[in-house]
């Protein structure tokens, strides 16, 4: 029976081949996904309209079509960009982010890569010494009041001694994986159990609301991840090329920048991506560790929420040059930060 | 420390810098992620433990810390602040009794079935640790939800990372599914419903105010037609609770999309072709075929999100600010606020039992969903 042929109601239910949906299906699925587009886009579009109106149009009730039911303006994006002090956040948020990102993504590589190429063996004991010590100096300044340098300096003497006498006889040792599993369980910590010490540290160095304080941290955090993919992306290498060069005589630093990292470039475009997206919406971190001088974006948004919480206008500009850059670089380069989550879900 | 490198066999003789350089490279290009994560991971780790066993109080030009043992914990569980931390208890009706015992019965089953297998000593401690980790949480919130309760920041927290998880996880899912179904625009929409996920969490937050906004919100004339303009969310614990997941699902249920999309991508096509030509309905065909195919990437995309979920802060802070009372408080914002208003050994004391349970409940899950998941695969 030829598909023309067919009642009607059957040609809506059934699939006119084996690899294609009934047009009935083709029709719902097609609804349902334009469904969610719609709840991706609706607040999107009403952050981005509600930043060109005024007060009497938020506060008259809702209007929806720019130059339809109201008349838009640029009051709000000049009274927000031009009379108030959004640069300046702004430009740390560019450059905590950019700057941290590079940072993780250096170390970070470094070490995923010898961490796949060179065996390495950290005695169990030697870490359990370096534990207790560390346990222990922390008390002692804490607690008795020692000067923090005579602790440091007892207990790194110490450290050597049991380094070089019974560390140097325990079989027992951690290997890659062990390491880089520690490295990549960090992620599981959450923030705020780290923070607080932080905080008290940044303190103390005097660099308290400073971008360095904000870059060294956010760096640290996002370090794991770094490792996490690039690790994948190293494996997936073949050893042939760096192995000839390592017969040319190059050292294993050479190898990396020169062989290694070219050969990973997107894999590594793919974590950058990832982790600068990550750094740029970071929000507890630079709550705590910011003030006025390297206050973020999300800080500043977050900040005004208070005060300026019922002058949508002005939020909505806020809040979309902070999000701009972002929907921006997710949707042009969409296929590129998939690849890194991609990667990190598949291989767990 | 004490690391050596395996390459190291040559006789020692003298070395020049480069080649000195070069013998110890492993140990250089891994020391910068290990010192930055031991001064900014393991280091705060071990203060912050101390500083939950301590008072702190700032004095004159520093600060002073006195240890006070595990005060600020049983301040948390069992004095003045357990209403904030657990919660307020009620009395347990008929159906919290039933889900408890259900919930009991459950969890000694597979013990009771797993010593009948052949149990290790590593195996029987991890499974008691999950169990009783499982009991302990299921009762706090039986206790909580009952007649007369009110939830704390743990029983919120959970309901953030399990209700908003499981919801992430079945639209994703049911999405990706669609979408794999979809032949014409699925690189149209897998791109558009990506960017969710990259939106700054405080935009969200805010957005989310505005759009649920009765008065002055794009949905503010449909609200009224049903005649509930008067009232607000943001006043009724549940609503306001509600509102913060619907933005947590906004931005994470693209995540579980994306990743799931990829894996239904990649599942047999030739099997699905086959089981189609023999008449398989597309319930079959799924349960058949794509989950046993999909089922070890999503239990890691779980895993993951679990992870993360447990973090949150942003969107209740700017949402609800935690409110109305505490009903939206997650654990970090609790701790935020300890610190916020000085209470340091309360605020490490509250992270450091986040960091526990958000550990064993993510540990508990890797080693009973997401291993035999894999194993399923192989």
């Amino acid at each position: 029976m030829s598909p023309e042929k067919r009642p009607l109601l059957r040609r809506l239910f059934e699939p006119a081949s084996i690899d294609s949906q009934a047009p009935a299906a083709k029709f719902i699925t097609y609804a349902l996904l334009i469904l969610w587009s719609l709840v991706v886009l609706v607040p999107l579009y009403w952050v981005l309209i509600t930043s060109f109106k005024g007060p009497g149009e938020v506060d008259n009730g809702p209007f929806y079509i720019p130059f339809v039911d109201f008349q838009p303006s640029l009051a709000a994006w000049d009274f927000m960009l031009l009379q108030n002090y959004t640069l300046g956040p702004y430009l740390n948020s560019v450059m905590v982010a950019l700057v941290s990102t590079m940072l993780a993504v250096l170390i970070g590589s470094l070490a995923a890569y010898a961490l796949v190429r060179i065996r390495f063996r950290v005695k169990l004991a030697g870490v359990a010494v370096f534990l207790i010590l560390l346990v222990a100096v922390i008390v002692a300044v804490a607690t008795f009041g020692v000067p923090w340098e005579i602790a440091v300096a007892v207990a790194a003497a110490l450290f050597l001694i049991a380094l070089f006498t019974f560390v140097a006889r325990t079989r027992l040792a951690l290997g890659n994986n062990d390491i880089e599993f520690w490295i990549i369980s960090n992620r599981i910590m959450p923030p705020i159990v780290a923070v607080l010490p932080i905080y008290v540290m940044f303190q103390q160095l005097r660099m308290l609301d400073t971008q360095a304080a904000l870059i060294a941290t956010y760096t640290a955090v996002n370090l794991p991840i770094v490792v996490w993919l690039t690790r994948d992306f190293f494996a997936g290498i073949p050893l042939d090329l760096e192995e000839s060069a390592e017969i040319d005589g190059a050292s294993k630093f050479r190898v990396f920048f020169t062989i290694a990292l070219p050969l990973v470039r997107s894999g590594l475009v793919a974590t950058f991506l990832l982790v600068l997206i990550l750094a740029w919406n970071e929000y507890l971190l630079a709550l705590f560790l910011s003030n006025a001088n390297a206050q973020t974006m999300p800080v500043l948004v977050s900040a005004q929420n208070t005060t300026r919480g019922p002058q949508w206008w002005n939020m909505s500009v806020l809040i979309v040059v902070m999000i701009a850059p972002v929907v921006v670089i997710a949707s042009v380069l969409q296929k590129h930060i998939a690849r890194g989550l991609l990667v990190g879900a598949i291989k767990g | 420390m004490t690391a050596t490198a395996g390459t190291m066999t040559q006789p020692p003789h003298r070395l020049g810098w480069a080649e000195w350089l070069d013998r110890h490279s492993g140990r250089i290009m891994v020391m910068p992620a290990v010192v930055v994560l031991l001064c900014f991971a393991i280091f705060p780790l071990i203060i912050s433990a101390y500083l939950s066993l301590s008072r702190f109080a700032l004095a004159p030009g520093g600060f002073t810390l006195r240890f006070i043992g595990f005060a600020n914990f049983r301040k948390l569980l069992t004095g003045s602040q357990q209403y904030h931390l657990l919660g307020a208890f009620g009395t347990l009706g008929i159906v919290q009794w039933i889900i408890l015992a259900a919930t009991a019965a459950g969890l000694l089953f597979l013990l009771v079935r797993y010593f009948s297998g052949s149990p290790t000593v590593v195996g029987t401690l991890g499974r008691l640790v999950s169990a009783a980790m499982a009991m302990a949480l299921i009762t706090l919130a039986a206790l909580t939800f009952a007649q007369g309760g009110v939830p704390g920041t743990v029983v919120t927290t959970l309901l953030y990372v399990f209700v908003g998880v499981a919801v992430q996880f079945a639209l994703g899912l049911g999405l990706a599914l669609l979408c794999g179904q979809a032949t014409r625009g699925r690189n149209f929409f897998r791109v558009l419903f990506f960017i969710p996920l990259m939106v700054t969490p405080v935009g969200i937050a805010y957005t989310f105010r505005m759009l649920a906004d009765m008065q002055k919100g794009p949905f503010a004339p449909l609200l009224q037609a049903f005649g509930i303009g008067e009232w607000s969310w943001a006043t009724e614990a549940w609503s306001a609770r509600l509102m913060v997941l619907v933005g947590d699902t906004w931005q994470w249920t693209p995540f579980m999309f994306i990743v799931l999309l990829a894996a239904v991508e990649n599942q047999p096509r030739d099997q699905v072709e086959a089981a189609r030509l023999d008449g398989a309905n597309g319930f079959q065909i799924f349960r058949d075929i794509t989950w046993p195919a999909i089922a070890p990437i999503a239990a890691t995309v779980v895993l993951i999100r679990l992870i993360e979920a447990f973090k949150i802060i942003d969107l209740p802070n700017v949402l609800t600010g935690g409110g109305p009372g505490l009903a939206t408080e997650s654990m970090t914002l609790h701790s935020f606020i300890a610190w916020r208003t000085q209470d340091l050994g309360g605020s490490a004391a509250v992270g450091y039992m986040l960091l526990f349970i958000s550990t064993v409940v993510c540990v508990s899950f890797f080693n009973f969903a997401v291993r035999p998941a894999r194993r399923f695969e192989s």
